[in-house]
Order: C-alpha cells, then structure tokens, then sequence
C-alpha cells in the first residue's frame, strides 16, 4: 500500500532533470514567430555561441533583458553570436503586445506543446542557457537583473573567443 | 476498508490537482484567475454591503458595529 502512495506522489512529481552547465544542450525547434512560414532549431546553430532564453510577456524581468539581449545580439552577431527567445505565453497575441513596446532582431520561436521547456526543465522565468559553439550549455542564468547582463557580456565574449 | 475509502478520497481530490510549471504562469495570469478580476465593482459592492447591513468593516477590517469608525 505503501509503495502504491509512493508510485501516486512520483506520477503527480515532474521527474524531468534541470539541465546545468555541462550538459549537452537539448534541441529546440519550431516554427518563427517573427517570421511567419519559417522555422528554426538549435541544432542547425552548432559552431555559433547560442543564447537561448526562455521569455514571456507576463515575466516581469524580461523587460529589463530584452533590450540587453538584443543589443549584445546586434553587437556580436557577427562574430557568431546567435540569440534565441523561447516565447511561453499562452496565446501569440500577448507576445505581439510585449514585442510591440520592446522590439527585437533576434530569433524568436514559439514552444505551444511545451516540449522545449520540458526539454530543458526551465525553473524560473526568465531562463537563460549560454551554449559554446560545441553545443554544451556553459552557463545557466535565472532570473534577470541588469547585473546579469554585464555577466552574459563577458561570458559570451570568453566563448567566442574559443575555437569552433 | 477504512484505509481503501481514505485512498478512494485522496484519489478523487488528487485528481483535481494540477502541477504549475513556472513556464507556464501564464495561465495563472489570466483576468479570470485573479481573486478579485474587478477591484472597483467590488470596493463599490462592499460599500453598498457595509451600508445596508450597517457593518462596516465587516467584509475585510475587524470591528465595526460602534459607528466609529
């Protein structure tokens, strides 16, 4: 009877594992909700740094990293830095609301089943995973201050720097 | 027996939990999942309520009934 208890609380759990520095990351792939018709997936970026972050338009602090990111995007994208921004919110027009008021250049893809989070096992809105250019996430950063961003600067700039 | 109704109950009640991942707050962030979606229909309500019943106070605050407040 006991172990039935115990089976119950395991199926209720999550037993997905959060994915760390380290870790090989993921793949995440769908269709672009700033270009419609297209899609994207992560793994067709292997030999470029990629940032993905997980965002929505009712995350508070993604106002603060939005601008941040898009601007490290425009400044090191040619260096072979990618940007991705994992939208989560329920329906497309809320992201077309906050994406009215804080526009951005960078990729973004839509995750309506979840599997991407899943995948990835996002505890915190915003999320962000920094992968090298081997495709191991190198730093995971949750949450967003504007301190945050002068981490992912440097971050991003070490990994760049690194060999392909 | 007794433990077999406890589990039919717990199973009946779990059936109606649902985990939230932190990814997915947008749900929670609907107008309908708000306590109060209107707080000035309500405010205006508990006036009519504290007016009528001459509790003031009584919907939210302690005391009330002395006039005095």
């Amino acid at each position: 009877m006991r172990r039935l208890l115990a089976a119950m609380l395991i199926a209720g759990s999550q037993a997905a594992l959060a994915v760390e520095a380290g870790a090989p990351a993921p793949e995440i792939a769908g269709p672009r909700l700033d270009a419609p018709g297209q899609s994207i997936s992560l793994s067709s970026f292997k030999g470029k740094v990629v940032y993905v972050d997980f965002w929505a338009s009712w995350c508070a602090p993604c106002r603060i990293s939005f601008p941040v990111l898009d601007s490290l995007y425009r400044g090191d994208q040619s260096r072979g830095l990618v940007v991705i921004g994992v939208n989560k919110d329920v329906t497309v027009a809320d992201a077309k609301k906050f994406l009215a008021k804080l526009p951005v250049s960078f990729p973004l893809v839509g995750d309506a089943g979840d599997a991407a989070a899943r995948a990835f096992d996002v505890k915190t809105m915003p999320s962000g995973y920094l992968v090298d250019r081997k495709g191991v996430v190198r730093k995971v950063h949750r949450g967003f201050t504007p301190e945050t961003g002068a981490a992912i600067r440097e971050e991003i700039d070490a990994l760049l720097k690194e060999p392909s | 027996m007794k433990l077999a109704r406890g589990l039919a109950l717990a199973a009946a009640i779990l059936a109606g939990c649902a985990n939230v991942a932190p990814y997915q707050r947008g749900y929670l962030a609907r107008e309908a999942m708000a306590l109060d979606p209107n707080p000035g229909m309500a405010r205006a309500l508990e006036k009519t309520y504290s007016a009528k019943e001459a509790a003031s106070g009584g919907a939210s605050v302690g005391g009330g009934g002395c006039g005095c407040n």
